[in-house]
């Protein structure tokens, strides 16, 4: 992680800072936030509400080669939860622009996959649980990353230098394991522990008719194993185990008039088990619905893993059904609602995601998120059962 | 004098003529009004080959019937692609929200265009659904059929008359899409001026045929001693009152843009 800070540095000190497309740009956002929760919590020691202030301001310089150098800090305030209030590199990365290669060297953020609701395949950045339970948000992944375009696909190396653990809310935030995660103390199969050095390769083609991409990955897991333990204050707590792993995966989407086709899937291999999982479905949309000027997106999405209920994910046997609207007018209105139904243990997820610009430079997030029928042995739902909220963002940028 | 003798004789050969000859039967008329509405539509498109690629700067400004206004800046790369439609790439840099958003555009003279999304916040490269042709670009006005490479093949053509439009000699023909089931238009009725095939109006008429919107287009400059570029190009849309300006600046030609610079690789990196 030092290492690659100093090349870093030592990089950008170096190069002429004379010439330039995008001279020292500076942009960013900050956002205010507030999460409403309709239930008393089930564990003692959690808060029942949280309000929060989040930065990200994006310092950018482009040369006028094509070159560039990037830099997006993070922090996060949480009023109720330690572990939320946290300070992250999102990105401070040099690329370097070749012809026609390109070579990112630093701490970036690469996103794979192609469905709407699980994201299955994606492997490179650790989660950012603690951001949001979709898995979108991404910690920032110290890298070395070659991209090759050839005649016949795109092929992209990746050096991983250092593995960034996973977030996870303190004992005083909701939307947790009745345990909470010790992210103090994690345990590695690596006896290299974070700095095992991990590699992945891609190869990704466009066609006309869709987008293929396969990868294999060798390193470790982004997903963790718990073991139940005792801190050194006694209590109980959950410690991460992160496995070696070795994961194929594929991602591919065909597209035909207003259909999309989606599908995910990966093999993985690690010292105690080998699995597959999958998820796809299809996306329609309807343009122009009843003469205005709104679309609407049909999805319908399933996701199997054939670990079953030992799956370290929440999706083993799922059907996830969506509706997308986008109303096209100038405040860019947009909504998203999806219900996860578990076809084995019958738990539900509802989520409604909807944003609005209200001017230029601010735009108002307002989502919430349902859980019902959610049975005992619904290991990764059912301690996060009373714990529908609502959360509501609004964002200022700069 | 001669030029007005000529475009007698061009009246002639262009209207009477093929008139007459339809009246004969047994006869195959030498020149349809479909005939001529193509020969102009290959011609105007002549005229603009060769420009090899371009980039310009964009200025979206959106007003809704009360004249609040809404300003979007965008860049736009293009490049002309040998034997299909131009490849496209489209910054946006505000509202700030969508900043580093950009959208990828492979033109096709047949069928859907390919068309992908980059979202900065996610990093992630959305395939889009082709057959969104209809559809608002951003809010706008502008579908992104009008904003699309206008190749000759996603169109039937008509020449309709010639006459006067703002002081200048105009064919006027009429366009049909080819793609009628996601086209949002029935038909266009489309300006060109006699000297330089330029687009100085169109007219859009939707499914119902009744009169949706008009593009005026004005600010026509040459570059590299070929291509005429236009600087404003505005959107009235009548069923709404809405309207859409569009005012490009920075035009650049033969800037050595290839089709690497519209790859999905690019289109992450396009800042």
């Amino acid at each position: 992680m030092k290492y690659t800070l100093h090349l870093i540095f030592l990089i950008v000190s170096f190069l002429p800072w004379t010439t330039f497309v995008q001279a020292h740009e500076m942009n960013g956002h900050v956002s205010v936030e507030a999460r409403l929760f309709a239930n008393a919590p089930l564990y003692p020691d959690q808060e029942r509400n949280n309000g929060s202030i989040a930065l990200a301001p994006e310092y950018y310089h482009e040369w006028e080669n094509g070159s560039s150098f990037t830099f997006v800090p993070f922090l996060r305030l949480d009023s109720a939860d330690s572990e939320r209030t946290h300070f992250d590199i999102r990105e401070l990365n040099f690329l370097l622009l070749g012809d026609p290669w390109e070579l990112r060297i630093g701490i970036a953020k690469v996103f794979w996959g192609v469905t709407e609701f699980v994201h299955l395949i994606d492997i490179i950045n650790q989660t950012d649980l603690v951001e949001d339970l979709r898995g979108e948000d991404k910690l920032g992944q110290p890298m070395v990353h070659l991209s090759a375009p050839t005649d016949w696909g795109v092929l992209d190396f990746f050096v991983l230098p250092f593995f960034r653990e996973r977030t996870f809310p303190g004992p005083d935030g909701r939307l947790r394991t009745p345990v909470a995660v010790d992210t103090g103390n994690p345990v590695y199969e690596s006896s290299a522990e974070e700095n095992h050095v991990d590699f992945a390769l891609r190869y990704s083609q466009v066609f006309g008719f869709g987008d293929i991409g396969f990868y294999y990955f060798k390193g470790t897991g982004r997903d963790p194993l718990f073991i139940p333990s005792l801190n050194t204050g006694g209590q109980p707590v959950l410690l991460p185990f992160y496995r070696l792993i070795d994961q194929a995966g594929i991602d591919l989407q065909l597209v035909a008039g207003s259909w999309l086709w989606k599908l995910e899937a990966l093999y993985q291999d690690n010292e105690s088990e080998n699995f597959y999982a999958a998820t796809g479905g299809f996306e329609y949309t309807f343009i122009g619905v009843g003469d205005s000027t709104m679309d609407l997106g049909l999805i319908a999405e399933f996701a199997y893993d054939d670990r079953d209920d030992e799956a370290a994910t929440s999706f083993e046997n799922d059907l996830l059904l969506g509706l997308r609207l986008g109303v096209n007018d100038t405040a860019g209105t947009e909504l998203l609602t999806g219900l996860s139904y578990d076809l084995d243990s019958r738990g539900n997820v509802l989520r409604i995601e909807t944003s609005r610009r209200i001017t230029d430079s601010l735009k108002l997030f307002l989502e919430g998120w349902a859980f019902f029928n959610v049975e005992p042995d619904d290991t990764s739902l059912y301690s996060i059962r009373d714990d529908d909220f609502i959360r509501l963002q609004l964002f200022y940028y700069f | 004098m001669k030029k007005n003798l000529l475009r007698h004789y061009s009246i002639v050969l262009v209207i009477i003529l093929p008139t007459l000859l339809l009246l004969q039967p047994g006869h195959s008329p030498a020149e349809t009004a479909e005939d001529k509405g193509l020969a102009l539509a290959i011609e105007a498109d002549k005229r603009n080959s060769g420009y090899g690629d371009s980039t310009a700067d964009m200025l979206m400004i959106l007003r809704n019937k009360h004249g609040q206004e809404s300003r979007r800046n965008m860049r736009y790369r293009t490049l002309e692609a040998e034997n299909d439609g131009d490849m496209s790439l489209t910054i946006f840099d505000s509202p700030k929200d969508v900043k580093g958003t950009a959208f990828l555009n492979y033109t096709h003279k047949l069928g859907d265009d390919d068309q992908w999304l980059y979202l900065p916040a996610l990093k992630r490269v959305k395939r889009i659904s082709s057959s969104n042709k209809s559809g608002s670009f951003m809010g706008s006005e502008f579908a992104y059929e009008d904003i699309a490479s206008q190749e000759i093949e996603k169109y039937t053509y008509k020449w309709l008359r010639d006459e006067t439009y703002e002081n200048r000699d105009c064919f006027v023909t009429e366009r049909y899409p080819v793609d009628k089931k996601n086209s949002g238009y029935s038909r266009q009725v489309v300006w060109l001026d006699r000297d330089e095939y330029r687009i100085w109006k169109v007219e859009y008429y939707d499914r119902k045929n009744a009169h949706l919107k008009t593009l005026t287009i004005s600010g026509y400059q040459q570059y590299n001693e070929k291509f005429w570029r236009p600087d404003l190009m505005f959107m009235v849309n009548h069923q709404t009152g809405k309207n859409t300006e569009l005012q490009f600046s920075n035009y650049r030609f033969r800037v050595g843009l290839g089709p690497d610079d519209f790859n999905k690789n690019s289109l992450k990196r396009a800042k």
